[in-house]
């Protein structure tokens, strides 16, 4: 016995009510997925892209909505409490669109904010362009948990900016899982024009869903600036899932930040491709996990035209029995002269049973590019320790100021001033001893 | 007052320390001179509380306190500071931070009020005009990126902060220019007073000539072969670590250590 005719169940039994039910291409693409995703099932380590990050526990064990979540209100409160930026909220509980807790100001001109499933009832044609398919495309990631998404997605952000807006406040998503949902599918388009400019951040929070699948995708057209920040902070049941794929043109600007506290497993596959001359991209991230979580970054950033510049860097903390994953794949077409490429990631290991794995791949066809890449696990560094020692800082502290500077660097590169304090506030307070270091900040 | 008796340390069963023998009493200002290799830096290390190296025999006495058996943060909030051959580099910590952090462990432990953030940036951009830093360096990580001279003089900056009663400095002078070491030498000067004693280590006489101390060692093998006043760094340097290795500097040297 398996899960996956509970899935294909699912489906059938949703499909109905699921938004754009009406529109016959997009029940086609629903239909379309849910057979390939019960003709692949859940990866397993046999696949190469899943080798460290096997779902195929979920073929057996079913899925339990689980008991007492705090209530969604109580936990956006808290959230927004960080923020006066007088910006737009939109809230999604156990993937469905929640207008009562949502904030909506007027927009400017030409800027569409609005659930997936209103754009759907609203303007389909603009929403067909951008879905995406089971089948994939150039950009997506195919892979069976995406094509889950696409299958049963019951809402997400559809975000359109007509050529040259800009949203002064960052956009932000907030999806949190509460009782009464044994799983989730969101999936989220971004569809900027040329020279559009926007800041968006999606918070996973909560716990509620057991099984969250998230599909996130961007397209930045000419001179495009668009900055994602994804702030994934579950409890140790949930399973995220989650895909940000990006497509830029020319001389655009894409920046995605993730910062993943943990879930008991956390997959982020990230990408991007330049369709233009130009493009620039920084892909940043921070895990941490402890106890049996486990996060998993799996990123590719496809330099397909030439004098792109992209810069990658991940960071894991990872304690008690805890694993990070990263695998990070660069691949520089042939005529992608003048590429200048950059990869880090490093892993601190903050107990003896904590392990992680790093894997950059480079993938190099042009012969006129700057390609730097390293990755490291190590433990914290003797040397710093003990100069710290020898000025008055005892052991414990010490260790605490290094593996918060350690993390640091990470949100030092959040450009935008109130996520830079509220992710830098999110890791201390996750860290022992954050109080103490947040009082000499 | 401090007492190193018949010292013996080792790091990875190699025996780099062999009896070493020193007093050095309030406010008096020793330098401790030798060849590469003869255990300077790691007298250093070991009186800073270094657990790399192992001390297999002896004993160092404080002001009746057993130092060795006190772990490094407890030495650093008594009052002993080392100025490191080779500051470290903490990226990601602000020189701010991690000055205030060093001051206000230090004040804790010695029963005075922690500086609010007002007061210690007055002090603290005080004594960087002293040691002649700019401003920005409190802003960036501690000693990353920092030159040679730079790193220096944040150590001076450190020790001038922390106010130690026993300052062990470990080749302040390596990679300075004449210009960075006068300004490390005046920083260092400064700080002399009678309540505070100094461990200046150095491989060359040149230092001596702006720091001017008390006393001179000469450590060889492990073991302070010769002491005498300031002459005894001039006449090491016409001639050279090899007149003592030889023996003929040692020689003479017998039962002269101490202060």
């Amino acid at each position: 016995m398996n899960t996956i005719d509970t899935w294909v169940a699912r489906h059938r039994e949703r499909a109905a009510t699921l938004p754009g039910a009406a529109l016959p291409w997009l029940t086609g693409h629903r239909r379309d997925a849910i057979d390939s995703f019960a003709a692949a099932g859940w990866p397993t380590s046999r696949l190469e892209a899943w080798r460290h990050t096997s779902l195929a526990f979920l073929d057996q064990q079913p899925l339990i909505a689980p008991e007492d979540a705090p209530h969604p209100a109580t936990t956006l409160a808290a959230l927004r409490a960080d923020f006066d930026d007088g910006g737009h909220w939109l809230v999604f509980v156990d993937g469905h669109f929640e207008p009562t807790l949502s904030v909506r100001p007027p927009l400017p001109a030409g800027v569409t904010i609005s659930a997936l499933s209103e754009a759907l009832a609203r303007q389909p044609e603009a929403v067909e362009a951008a879905f995406g398919s089971a089948a994939g495309d150039d950009t997506a990631v195919v892979s069976s948990p995406y094509a889950l998404n696409l299958a049963l997605c019951s809402d997400g952000a559809f975000v359109h900016l007509a050529p040259g807006t800009a949203l002064e406040q960052p956009l932000h998503l907030v999806f949190i899982g509460a009782t009464g949902a044994a799983d989730s599918h969101v999936r989220n388009l971004i569809l900027a024009e040329a020279n559009a400019e926007a800041n968006i951040v999606e918070h996973h929070l909560g716990g509620g869903s057991t099984l969250g699948t998230v599909v996130t995708r961007v397209q930045a057209a000419q001179d495009a600036r668009i900055s994602h920040i994804k702030l994934q902070q579950q409890d140790e049941q949930s399973i995220h899932l989650a895909s940000i794929e990006a497509e830029q043109a020319r001389g655009s600007h894409f920046a995605t930040h993730s910062l993943s506290f943990g879930a008991r497993l956390a997959r982020n596959d990230i990408r991007t491709r330049f369709d233009g001359e130009g493009c620039e991209t920084l892909f940043n991230g921070l895990y941490h996990v402890d106890g049996r979580r486990h996060v998993d970054h799996h990123t590719l950033i496809d330099h397909a035209r030439p004098h792109g510049t992209s810069r990658e860097h991940y960071r894991g903390l990872v304690d008690g029995n805890a694993r990070g994953v990263f695998a990070g794949r660069i691949i520089v077409a042939q005529d992608a002269q003048r590429t200048d490429a950059v990869q880090r990631c490093d892993n601190l290991l903050l107990s003896k049973m904590a392990e992680a794995d790093a894997r950059p791949e480079l993938e190099i066809y042009a012969d006129d590019v700057k390609c730097a890449h390293g990755a490291t696990v190590g433990q914290i560094d003797d040397n710093a320790l003990f100069y710290l020692r020898t000025r008055g800082v005892d052991e414990t502290h010490a260790r605490q100021l290094l593996t918060y500077a350690f993390a640091a660097e990470v949100i030092e590169r959040i450009a935008q001033d109130a996520l830079r304090r509220h992710a830098r506030a999110t890791l201390l307070a996750r860290l022992p001893g954050g109080a103490l270091l947040e009082e000499l900040l | 007052m401090l007492k190193i008796d018949k010292l013996h340390a080792a790091v990875d069963g190699k025996a780099i320390l062999n009896g070493l023998d020193l007093e050095v009493k309030d406010g008096e200002v020793h330098a401790i001179m030798g060849p590469n290799g003869s255990g300077k830096s790691t007298l250093a290390q070991v009186l800073a509380g270094r657990d790399t190296f192992e001390v297999t025999a002896g004993s160092v006495d404080w002001d009746g306190t057993d130092l060795l058996a006190l772990p490094a943060e407890e030495r650093a909030r008594a009052g002993l500071f080392l100025a490191f051959q080779y500051p470290v580099e903490i990226p990601g910590v602000s020189n701010a931070y991690f000055l205030k952090a060093a001051v206000n462990a230090i004040r804790r432990h010695r029963g005075l009020p922690e500086y609010d953030a007002m007061d210690f940036l007055s002090r603290v951009k005080a004594e960087m005009k002293a040691v002649g830093m700019r401003e920005e360096f409190l802003y960036r990580s501690v000693n990353e990126g920092f030159s040679g001279g730079e790193k220096k003089r944040n150590e001076v900056l450190q020790m001038a902060l922390l106010e130690p009663k026993l300052a062990v400095l470990d080749e302040t002078d390596s990679g300075l220019d004449i210009d960075a070491l006068k300004v490390v030498a005046e920083g260092v000067n400064r700080l002399r007073s009678p309540e505070r004693s100094m461990i200046v280590i150095t491989h060359y006489q040149r230092l001596l000539d702006y720091i001017v101390p008390d006393r001179v060692h000469v450590l060889s093998k492990g073991r302070i072969v010769r002491s005498g006043g300031r002459e005894l760094a001039l006449e090491l340097e016409q001639h050279g670590y090899g007149w003592i290795e030889s023996g003929a500097g040692a020689a003479q040297a017998a039962g002269a250590a101490g202060g």
